[in-house]
């Protein structure tokens, strides 16, 4: 509502007015909250004053949930039940995971995202990301002083939409808000963009614990475009380690290693590759369970060798993004580093030599992009004034495809489409009296359906019996601000809207959510109600409030009985408001939605009146 | 049905004015995008959807010549028929095929120089084709003529996808 709410110049929101909003960054290795304090974003650091949380969860069999440094002190002793890099198993099968046998965990192989066992129950990656998200919220509400209003969380640039909606998901089960997902180098460059003024085409490269992003952003008076996107969700700082570890195992001669070991031998071969940012030598040394001694030294030279692979992959989808935007590497005026792992030497220099230029490194590459994230949380939840705040146009990283005869992709929305984004396409039967149809939704750049991400099979069913080719079913994918897919259809010959249900491949269905938030709370009932009572009321004083300034900018667009159909409905609302029936409230506001449809849409035209009159006087 | 260029106060033509379509569509995108509506009612939030998704449709249309092209003679009553005309001169097709071959030896010896140059070539045809669609359109106002030259230039945006499959392929 932020667009057409007109202040006085100079008159601000009051501070008390302050909505609390903050950006979370979910990372693979550490995760971050951070908010925008007296118009500075800061981020949030815990009673001891830590600002990164590990991204580790600890299920102990007494039912006890340890996050953070204290599961990460347990990982070696207790390496089945301490889960760390969940984001990597995020809306992925078992057969999608490399390294499997190198992770000690007893997968567990569900339909659609595989799960784990531990001893607290089989636990998916939506609820282990659920249960790291929980402390960063309260430790927000702790510093913040209340209940916030709503958070952006952010992800890879690369994910699909499986792990999208796995990100969502977790958000909703941890008790967010979730305002927005934003892309994890948009976010970053929002961070940079803003702090420098910056004007011209800039790349980011996001080297993540998991993930590699790499954006090219084209960023004018407060217009962050996003012209093309690329990366490796399966490629990340975990790999170097990786790497280490394969090379001093090799190194020792040992025998297959025991989980324990196994870990413990990660957390050494990670200690070393940091140790080896500025140091030319590290150690690895470890006391095995089985009473062997492993102390070898890995030096600069060697680490660079056994890791060049990996830095040379990262420079393919920085070719693909440049490609992809119509862009050489002379147009890019600054290449930003965001992640931990961009600390590498051999890194910076690949970068450096890539681009002919110095890579930017002034704003630390772990705390960006929960930076940025704030930023733009303090925007989407209205706490800036008209003018002050920027417009942000992301892409979709992956096109969006159904299957066609013969196993072949048909491309609908193609790879860095901007988004909002929809695509309508008509079918029609085959058969005489054919009442259904199925899709298949994937994702990816593959011609063959079996080399794309399966999204979605649904079947569109009650289509009316007709001779075959007569009837018209229009589907419509639509791909909105959080580059998630939704598809509609309908049957256009006789208005019949026939029924979709959309399968997730991957991901949860709502009622799979519903359960986890059910299983959460130990006595199940009340605290379900408390919630939902909660819920509705934030939604039914966001909808009031929304409404009312609405009314108060632009009431000249309704006729006096819409004016008093409104107002009616506004009443309706303010008296259940206070109840503590939730179904009523819902009730309420459903309606007070529906009344403002038309209200809804003439604002927006008048919106795009009122741009277009604006750039034309101003082009005089 | 409102046109493409009706949304940003354009006037219809091949040749476009880049930097005020611009500017119109960050004008328009900055009062409609869901940024401004994340806390807002479900009405306004889904307004807000379907004019920003209208809105990019559109930009996007009008950024692709062949895009564009076909739009326009669409408003003038002429389907370019990609799917069903297939018919091209002879010689566009002879040199399309010369193409072609030469990008799969490219590819085949992984040749990156060789790619450069034929994406070289692609661009140059690319410009010499937009140069006669506006005339074509805007001057001539032969839509039926325009529709040749828009299946001969899409052809070609074919042909450039598959230049950029092959860096793929060969990195």
């Amino acid at each position: 509502m932020a667009l057409l709410q007109i202040a006085e110049p100079g008159q601000s929101r009051a501070p008390h007015e302050q909505r609390l909003a903050v950006g979370i960054d979910l990372g693979t290795t550490n995760s971050l909250v951070a908010t925008v304090r007296s118009g500075v974003a800061t981020v949030l650091a815990d009673a001891q004053g830590r600002a990164l949380l590990p991204s580790i969860v600890r299920y102990c069999a007494d039912g006890r949930v340890d996050v953070g440094y204290a599961a990460q002190a347990q990982q070696a002793a207790d390496p089945k039940n301490t889960i760390v890099s969940v984001k990597r198993f995020m809306g992925r099968g078992v057969k999608d995971i490399d390294h499997l046998q190198n992770a000690p965990y007893d997968f567990v192989d569900a339909p659609g995202m595989l799960q784990i066992r531990t001893v607290a129950g089989v636990k998916s990656p939506v609820e282990i990301s659920a249960d790291i998200l929980k402390p960063l919220r309260e430790r927000a509400e702790a510093s913040l002083g209340g209940p916030l209003t709503g958070a952006v969380i952010t992800v890879p640039a690369y994910f699909d939409d499986a792990q999208r909606q796995a990100t969502k998901d977790a958000g909703r089960l941890a008790g967010l808000n979730v305002l927005r997902l934003l892309n994890e180098p948009t976010a970053a460059a929002i961070a940079y963009g803003l702090d420098n003024a910056s004007e011209g085409v800039f790349a980011v490269y996001d080297l993540g614990g998991g993930t590699f992003d790499l954006s090219i952003l084209k960023l004018s008076k407060g217009v962050f475009e996003v012209v093309a996107t690329s990366g490796d969700s399966l490629l990340g700082g975990d790999d170097f380690d990786q790497r280490v570890f394969c090379w001093a195992v090799e190194q020792a001669k040992l025998a297959p290693l025991a989980p324990r070991d196994m870990r413990l031998l990660l957390v050494k071969s990670r200690e070393a590759k940091e140790h080896l940012t500025s140091h030319g030598e590290a150690p690895i040394t470890a006391r095995l369970s089985t009473g062997e001694f492993v102390d070898v030294a890995i030096d600069t030279e060697t680490f660079c060798r056994i890791t060049q692979t990996l830095v040379q992959k990262t420079l393919g989808p920085v070719r693909k993004a440049l490609r992809d935007a119509g862009l050489g590497v002379g147009d890019v005026q600054g290449v930003v580093m965001v992640g931990g792992a961009t600390r590498m030497p051999q890194i910076q220099r690949a970068v450096a030599d890539f681009f002919r230029r110095d890579p930017l490194n002034n704003l630390d590459p772990d705390k960006v992009v929960a930076l940025g994230a704030a930023m733009q949380a303090n925007v989407l939840a209205g706490n800036k004034p008209q003018g002050e705040d920027w417009l942000l146009l992301d892409v979709i990283p992956l096109s969006l495809g159904i299957e066609t005869m013969g196993g072949l992709v048909e491309k609908i929305i193609p790879r860095n489409s901007t988004i909002p984004a929809a695509r309508a396409q008509e079918f029609t039967t085959f058969k005489d009296g054919q009442t259904g149809m199925s899709f298949h939704v994937v994702q990816g750049e593959r011609e063959l359906v079996s080399d794309c991400r399966s999204l979605a099979r649904f079947e569109l069913k009650g289509i009316p019996p007709m001779a075959a080719g007569a009837a018209r079913v229009r589907v419509t994918y639509q791909v909105d601000a959080d580059g998630l897919l939704s598809v509609t259809a309908r049957e256009n010959t006789t208005g019949a809207e026939a029924s979709v249900a959309v399968k997730p491949s991957y991901g949860l269905a709502d009622t799979d959510i519903e359960r986890m938030l059910r299983d959460s709370f130990s006595h199940a009932k009340e605290d379900v109600h408390a919630r939902a009572l909660t819920e509705a009321r934030v939604d039914g004083q966001r909808l009031l409030e929304a409404t009312r300034s609405a009314l108060a900018a632009d009431s000249a667009l309704l006729a006096a009985d819409e004016k008093a159909a409104i107002a009616a409905r506004i009443a309706e609302l303010e008296k259940v408001l206070s109840g503590a029936d939730h179904r009523a409230i819902k009730q309420a506001l459903d309606a007070l939605n529906h009344a403002t449809e038309d209200f809804a849409a003439r604002r927006m035209d008048q919106g795009i009146r009122r741009a277009l009159a604006g750039k034309q006087i101003g082009a005089l | 049905m409102q046109s493409h260029f009706d949304l940003f106060g354009l006037q219809p033509a091949f040749a476009v004015d880049e930097v005020r379509l611009e500017r119109a569509y960050r004008e328009i995108q900055s009062r409609v995008h869901p940024d401004r509506f994340a806390h807002a009612g479900d009405a306004e939030r889904r307004a807000s959807l379907q004019w920003t998704t209208r809105v990019n449709e559109a930009y996007r249309a009008l950024k692709n010549p062949v895009q564009r092209a076909s739009h326009l003679l669409e408003l003038h009553g002429v389907d370019v028929a990609f799917e069903t005309n297939t018919a091209m001169p002879a010689e566009f097709l002879m040199e399309q095929m010369e193409l072609r071959e030469a990008l799969e030896g490219a590819t085949q010896s992984k040749d990156l120089g060789a790619l450069e140059t034929l994406q070289k070539r692609i661009d140059g045809d690319k410009r010499t084709l937009e140069q006669q669609l506006g005339e074509r359109i805007d001057r001539q106002k032969d839509y039926a003529g325009a529709a040749d030259l828009v299946r001969e230039l899409k052809f070609l945006e074919k042909m450039e996808a598959e230049i950029d499959a092959a860096y793929e392929a060969i990195e």
